[in-house]
């Protein structure tokens, strides 16, 4: 079973059916802990505010996912589902992230050596340094484009998988074992995308 | 780097694709569905569907056409016409739609973009700007006026000011399109284009007069656009999207290519 998290953050309508698309059978959309707990893969997508995520604890899953991911069970976070894996965001101060990775996420910023930088990033732009023998982007070729939609960022650690560059790189993908994020959407990233997707799948 | 899109435009009547020159003559270009998975095939690096008789008409969005295009369909999909509430935006993004497209309705009640905005997020709400140079004006650029109901209504109010209110009232984006160009083929408005895009931090679509690559250069260039949107200019096989981007490219513009 392919446990996709519904915590209300945007539309979940595309991921599904991308996921879906690529032959998954058994795809359900849930808040439920025990669906969590006995999926195969989880995926946490989201767009909007960082604030959207403590409906997760809210609901009593933040440790349902703990548990899931000390399992062993594969985690695709997608945006501010990769946002999240982090300790926090300036979006939200007061609302903490799971903490996997380390650093938090902060808005771009409005010029960048006199430059101005508008923001939200949006648009496609390419996945650069990525990491050799990231099982998440296996077969992608560094340079290769993805779609964003975000004005939030994560910082660059050794578990960045791909960075990419907009006043500055940023975390593009982050891998750790069995726990992964984007923060493009790779649901609406053509070929890429769908390769992103199936590389998660096949975990 | 990231690069300048190149958006697919499809102004649906009745359920099939049209092109207007200058918002009136209607000639028809096919189906809806088949043309966005072709457009996406060709390398659009996004893909609009407006429903140009949803506003005077009163219509609903075409749901069921929305349903079918957004099938398959894995690059940014964006629906406009007759969304003139949250709950028919909801409509729209359950069909399948990941941004909507606000015009009329917007105008008539600004709070609309922040009310679908606190459910889907900013980055699902584009506000398009219908928009016509105030040619008796000694700024006709400066003082262009904002048309609504399928650029049949005036407003009176500035282009550059709703732009500004539409981004604090919080857009994701917004779609500026020149009627004095639209359909001509002559070129994008790159002087609006320029203003608004200066004046908004939110990214800027630049619509109406697309004829050549050329004048995608010049609006990305001069005109600072982010993305740039055309219709006819794909539907009758004068070029594709690849193509089209090769050559926008050999102009210097950042393109998604190959794609």
């Amino acid at each position: 079973m392919i446990a996709i998290i519904d915590y209300q953050a945007g539309n979940l309508t595309s991921v599904v059916k991308a996921v879906r698309f690529l032959g998954a059978q058994n795809v359900v959309v849930t808040q439920s802990p025990q669906d969590l707990l006995h999926a195969s893969k989880i995926l946490l997508p989201g767009v909007g505010h960082f604030r959207s995520t403590e409906l997760l604890h809210t609901l009593g899953l933040t440790a349902v996912i703990r548990q899931a991911i000390t399992a062993g069970i594969p985690f695709l976070g997608i945006c501010v589902g990769l946002q999240w894996l982090y300790q926090g965001s300036t979006e939200a101060p007061e609302t903490p992230g799971l903490g996997c990775f380390a650093g938090h996420c902060e808005r771009f910023p409005a010029a960048l050596g006199g430059q101005r930088i508008k923001s939200p990033h949006v648009g496609w732009n390419s996945l650069e340094s990525i990491r050799p023998g990231s099982r998440l982007l296996s077969g992608i070729p560094s340079g290769s484009y993805v779609y964003y939609t975000h004005s939030w960022r994560a910082p660059l650690s050794a578990d960045t998988a791909a960075q990419t560059l907009y006043a500055g790189a940023f975390t593009a993908a982050v891998e750790r074992d069995n726990v992964m994020g984007v923060q493009f959407h790779p649901e609406k990233s053509a070929e890429v995308g769908l390769q992103v997707l199936k590389n998660f799948l096949a975990l | 780097m990231l690069t300048k899109r190149i958006i697919a435009c499809m102004d649906v009547h009745n359920g099939r694709v049209v092109k207007g020159i200058q918002f009136v003559d209607i000639v028809d270009a096919g189906d809806p569905a088949e043309l966005a998975h072709r457009h996406a095939r060709a390398g659009a690096d996004e893909i609009v569907l407006l429903d140009i008789t949803a506003t005077h008409e009163g219509r609903g969005t075409i749901l069921e056409t929305v349903k079918r295009a957004a099938a398959e369909l894995f690059v940014p999909f964006t629906v406009g016409g007759g969304v003139r509430s949250a709950e028919d935006a909801r409509a729209v993004f359950d069909a399948g739609a990941d941004k909507v497209s606000i015009n009329s309705a917007a105008i008539a009640r600004p709070e609309l973009i922040a009310e679908i905005g606190s459910s889907f997020g900013a980055q699902a709400v584009i506000v398009a700007i219908d928009a016509r140079r105030a040619q008796n004006s000694s700024d006709p650029v400066a003082q262009a006026e904002v048309y609504v109901s399928g650029g049949r209504k005036p407003t009176g109010r500035r282009v550059l000011d709703w732009a500004i209110e539409a981004e604090q009232r919080g857009a994701g984006e917004i779609l500026l399109t020149s009627m004095d160009n639209d359909g001509t083929r002559a070129g994008f408005d790159c002087e609006l284009t320029r203003l608004v895009s200066q004046a908004v931090q939110i990214p800027v679509i630049a619509s109406g007069g697309a004829g050549s690559a050329a004048h995608f250069a010049e609006v990305f260039l001069h005109g600072k656009a982010d993305a740039a949107l055309a219709a006819s200019i794909f539907h009758f096989g004068i070029t594709d999207s690849r193509q089209l981007k090769a050559e926008i490219a050999a102009a210097g513009v950042s393109m998604r290519l190959p794609c």
